[in-house]
């Protein structure tokens, strides 16, 4: 069943110009709904792996369906397609500092061209499920770091993408505030979206109890089924 | 409708973004300005020494005067020859009795001093006023008339004309030269300043791009931008324009002291010349966020 994989990986490598192998033929498949962390060392590729799904890159070599389309072959034209169908989420927020919160998660959908009450509605929605309505007037720099990253991923899933891609989420944040991201993240995931997060908190990856994929100087280390992480005790 | 949303959204974005970076738009929208005033200035002036050219054109007469001691006989036999030449249009005869009168009817000094001198004392000349058909030829008739027996002299304005029209027309391609180089400065200046807003709103790009803008929906704002930039730009020429020349043509009533140099009416007049200015705004405008875009808005 094709149609269940959401993103599929065949023989992918990646070499980047100045001749840095960042992936090395890797392949792996992503079914509809599932929530997957990325774990693995500094620099063994993670988020090369995201950017070639996102089509921030473009692979070497290799194919990469994201729901049915070889994003590899995608020309920088035509990129917007695919962005519009997933959300991308960072460790740094990137929210515009000029701009309230309700206004930065509304940026993701005026571009559309969508009539202010159908933004409104669905504003509200993605602010509702980030637990962060009350806040709609403030502005980032009266936010915290963890209401910052909700704020984000409100933005990400306000136009109901398939997918969410988060790069270390949490990588800014204190274990309280992550676990609360976490919440955000699960509920996102409940509701039918794929999520795919690169993390090196192993802390928070056993405890999610998701499936896990670590990477290995750009290989696939191993790929744990939901719940058989077990970080390394020291 | 949703295409027009959008554009609205881009439009009214383009349009605070122009206000909010105001000192950093004023040299170009300076720039336009100084551009444009040249423009309509010498459209105005090309627009009136043209009409002036024509009117001075459709007068064009050589006058021919005759020995002092010429006979009637000769005066009508003149008459047939100069008949007989290429190119001409009317011929009329003005006798030096007749020129007296006139001259003494038209000023006090003249009577004082040709009072004296009547009949054979005139010391006036008869002249034959000759007008021509074709300009471009009068030289050409004028040196034939000349060489007809009892011609003392021939005297036609065409020199002095073409002297004005020449030196009008050497302005017009000068300014024409000089507006050529301020609309490049102006491209350059208009580019530089899309520039730096796209500089500054970097981030927003790159949000933009991660929500899935298109490269469309993301140059077209910085393309709105130079196109504000010219238009705010043309605001003041346009103004001076329309003000301006009716005030002008209001003062001269028409007219410039001599009736050769008659005024072209103001309306529609300066509203083709505001249309013109506008153009000329907008595609400025636009080559500048063009080049800009083109340049840093590499996707
Ligand atoms: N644009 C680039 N040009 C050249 N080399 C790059 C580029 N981006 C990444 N690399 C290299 O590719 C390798 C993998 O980088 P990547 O960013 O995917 O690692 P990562 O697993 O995300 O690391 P971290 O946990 O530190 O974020 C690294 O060696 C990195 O230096
Ligand atoms: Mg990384």
């Amino acid at each position: 069943m094709i149609l269940l994989e959401l993103i599929e990986l065949n023989n992918v490598t990646k070499r980047f110009k100045n001749g840095t192998e960042a992936l090395n033929d890797v392949s792996l498949t992503i079914s509809k709904g599932e929530f997957v962390f990325i774990i693995g060392h500094t620099g063994c590729g993670k988020s090369t792996l995201v950017k070639l799904i996102y089509r921030e890159e473009k692979p070497t070599s290799g194919e990469i369906f994201v729901g049915g389309v070889n994003v590899a072959k995608v020309r920088n034209r035509k990129v917007y397609k695919i962005r519009r169908k997933m959300g991308v989420v960072f460790q740094d927020f990137k929210l515009l500092e000029k701009l309230t919160v309700y206004e930065n998660v509304a940026f993701a959908l005026e571009i559309f061209g969508l009539k202010s009450s159908e933004i409104h509605t669905k504003v509200l929605k993605a602010l509702e499920l980030v637990d962060l309505k009350g806040k709609a007037k403030s502005y980032p720099d009266q936010l915290s770091g963890g209401e910052k990253q909700r704020v984000a991923i409100a933005r990400a899933i306000v136009n109901g993408p398939k997918l969410l891609i988060c790069d270390e989420p949490t990588g800014n944040l204190d274990e309280e505030t992550s676990m609360g991201i976490m919440d955000v993240l699960k509920n996102v995931n409940a509701i039918g979206t794929t999520i795919i997060m690169v993390s090196h908190d192993t802390h928070i990856v056993e405890k999610m109890k998701k499936r896990v994929i670590e990477l290995e100087e750009g290989r696939v280390k191993k790929d744990y089924a939901k719940g058989k992480y077990k970080r390394a005790r020291v | 409708m949703r295409v027009f949303r959008m554009l609205g959204r881009d439009i009214r974005d383009a349009f605070h973004s122009v206000i909010r970076n105001f000192s950093l738009s004023l040299a170009s929208i300076t720039c336009i300005v100084i551009t444009l005033l040249i423009v309509s200035i010498s459209i105005m002036l090309s627009a009136v020494v043209n009409n002036f050219a024509d009117n001075v054109k459709k007068d064009m007469t050589i006058i021919a005067f005759l020995d002092v001691d010429i006979t009637e006989d000769r005066i009508n036999e003149m008459k047939l020859e100069l008949e007989k030449l290429d190119n001409i249009e009317s011929i009329t005869f003005d006798s030096k009795a007749k020129i007296a009168s006139q001259m003494m009817k038209d000023s006090p000094v003249f009577e004082s001093i040709l009072g004296d001198y009547t009949g054979d004392n005139n010391p006036l000349q008869d002249t034959y006023l000759v007008k021509v058909k074709e300009v471009e030829k009068i030289g050409d008739t004028a040196k034939k008339i000349e060489s007809i027996v009892n011609v003392e002299s021939v005297q036609y304005g065409a020199g002095m004309v073409e002297q004005l029209i020449d030196v009008f027309s050497t302005i017009r391609t000068i300014s024409l030269g000089i507006v050529g180089a301020l609309i490049i400065v102006t491209i350059f200046l208009i580019s530089n300043t899309i520039k730096i807003t796209i500089f500054s709103r970097r981030k927003e790009i790159e949000i933009m791009r991660l929500v899935g803008a298109s490269n469309i929906n993301i140059k077209i704002p910085f393309l709105f931008e130079g196109i504000f930039l010219g238009l705010f730009g043309s605001i003041i020429p346009i103004l001076a324009t329309i003000y301006g020349y009716t005030y002008l043509y209001d003062y001269f009533g028409g007219y410039i002291s001599i009736k050769t140099i008659q005024l072209i009416k103001p309306t529609p007049f300066v509203y083709y010349i505001a249309l013109l200015l506008v153009a000329i705004a907008v595609i400025v405008g636009s080559l500048g966020s063009w080049r800009a875009v083109k340049k840093h808005l590499k996707i």
